[in-house]
């Protein structure tokens, strides 16, 4: 039953805090603030929400929203350590469980002091998924996701012809789209010629291939499409979601095809689900720890073929009036760095309408990815 | 004050790829059931599933798969290296190992061959570094 997850289940709600750097708040604030924006968003009380997935390395348990929201029965706590995969991850299993009637309402939160807090670089060491990469790459100086990615950056370009002028494009397009956002952190515009002069940081990659440190919180809530369409905002359907797990998950060095990422397993089934092909996307919210990264999944979901991606970026608009507008919030890239939660969030608005000044015209299918923890990929395909 | 550096953990099952190090030898594990060579270290054979292993040392040659420079140190105790050139080399042995690219005016390149030598950073840490063959 390939397609037994077709459309059984929407978003119902959705909740951002400010994106800052610094945000005077604890990281489990955040997410109680991002989740009571959500809860209201959908006409709920928190007394409702019977499921929760927090991040996984996050630093708040399902117990904290019993407590704090005085939920009498909770019926499913799990975690999905995918990194920035997470959020598509707990969708799945969000989806999987209201399914089969483990619960009703499941709330996904995220809430992070990623810029005040411990930064990625320092923090990556300690968790669990990156234990053989701790183990073996840190030691000798491969510390942070940037360098490990620099190694898959590079490949991509002596292979197949990529170009920097190509993460250029892509960071240039998603930087014009956070100028546009109230709610972004990254408020000027950027020309290429400051995307090919800033530092490098670990070649290929340089600043403005990077993604942001940022503060915040952002949170969904998952139910029936049937409950769904009883409640408050419009419900924004999961047509398709899936997640992926690349050959060699924990360590780049050892994967065969170190220019594929499990996004390349995932989108096969997301779009099956779906019943929808590449072409059909109005829009879509690509996760961009990194530039190279977009080029990457945009071939690994099919958008063009592999070792085609840098061709197919400089051919193609992803601006606000393109065929597929990519990144209409700015992406982790210009908007905030909030675990790909607020790739999620952005795409529901632009489905529901509520896009604002980023509104792509007549969005109906939309498409929103993860990715993260050295590989593991998450698409889910919605649309209004 | 002196930054504390980035440590591996050695365990029961890698202990004694560190100890090679250690002792100048690369060592890899072999599926002592198959025969397949295998890394990063792990307790089970993907091919035959067999936890059977011996540890073999590496002729130390191989060839560039990829590269980076990293011009940010990302942790303390690095920042004096800068730049590092990080190589990611197919050994001849059909597996992948990560290590600092060595040697006066060496630009790296897909497809250079290289060696393996070792560093001894301190009593407890002996890393790998290539040099161009
Ligand atoms: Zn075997």
């Amino acid at each position: 039953m390939p397609n037994s997850l077709f459309e059984k289940c929407a978003i119902s709600g959705i909740g951002e805090t400010a994106y800052v750097r610094g945000s005077g708040k604890s990281e489990t604030a955040l997410q109680m603030e991002a989740s009571l924006k959500a809860i209201a968003d959908a006409g709920l009380s928190p007394k409702d929400i019977d499921g929760v997935i927090p991040y996984a390395t996050g630093s708040a348990v399902a117990e904290d929203f019993i407590t704090n929201f005085g939920i009498a029965d909770l019926r499913l706590s799990a975690t999905t350590p995918l990194g920035g995969a997470s959020c598509l991850a707990a969708v799945q299993l969000a989806v999987g469980a209201i399914v089969a009637g483990i619960a009703n309402h499941v709330l996904i939160p995220i809430g992070r002091n990623g810029y005040s807090g411990a930064r990625i670089g320092s923090r990556v060491q300690q968790l669990p998924q990156f234990r053989t990469v701790g183990e073996y790459e840190m030691p000798l100086g491969q510390i942070a996701p940037a360098q490990l990615y620099a190694h898959m950056a590079r490949r991509h370009m002596e292979m197949f012809g990529t170009k920097s002028e190509h993460f250029g494009k892509i960071a240039v397009t998603f930087r014009d789209h956070a100028t546009k956002n109230g709610n972004a952190l990254m408020t000027e515009p950027m020309t290429l010629e400051q995307h090919q002069t800033a530092r490098m940081i670990s070649d290929p990659l340089r600043l403005f291939d990077c993604c942001l440190e940022s503060d915040g919180g952002a949170a969904v809530i998952v139910s029936s499409s049937e409950r769904a369409r009883d409640l408050k905002s419009q419900p924004v359907y999961i047509m398709g979601v899936a997640e992926g797990h690349p050959d060699s998950p924990s360590a780049i060095t050892q994967r065969p095809d170190i220019t594929t990422l499990g996004t390349a397993k995932a989108a096969p089934r997301a779009f099956g689900m779906a019943g929808v092909d590449r072409k059909d996307i109005d829009v879509a919210e690509i996760y961009d720890c990194f530039t190279y990264i977009v080029l990457c999944q945009l071939e690994d979901m099919g958008f063009c073929k592999k070792g085609e991606g840098g061709d197919f970026v400089a051919s193609t608009s992803f601006g606000l009036d393109g065929p597929m507008p990519v990144n209409t919030h700015g992406g982790l890239l210009s908007q905030a760095h909030i675990i790909g939660m607020n790739h999620i969030v952005e795409l529901v608005k632009q489905l529901r309408g509520q896009g604002g000044k980023m509104q792509v015209k007549d969005a109906k299918i939309g498409l929103v990815t993860g990715y993260g923890d050295m590989g593991d990929g998450g698409v889910a395909i919605m649309r209004s | 004050m002196e930054v504390e550096r980035v440590r591996p953990s050695p365990n029961e099952d890698t202990k004694p790829y560190w100890d090679g190090l250690k002792e100048g030898r690369l060592l890899f594990q072999k599926c002592g059931h198959c025969g397949a060579i295998r890394h990063y270290p792990r307790q089970v054979c993907d091919k035959c599933f067999s936890m059977d292993v011996e540890w073999i040392e590496s002729s130390g040659k191989g060839t560039v798969h990829t590269w980076t420079v990293s011009q940010h140190a990302f942790h303390p105790s690095f920042k004096g290296d800068l730049p590092m050139t990080f190589v990611t080399v197919d050994m001849d042995e059909g597996v992948r190992v990560a290590a600092r690219l060595r040697g006066k005016d060496v630009e790296p390149a897909i497809g250079m061959p290289v060696r393996v030598a070792f560093e001894q950073l301190d009593n407890d840490l002996t890393v790998p570094v290539f040099y161009p063959q």
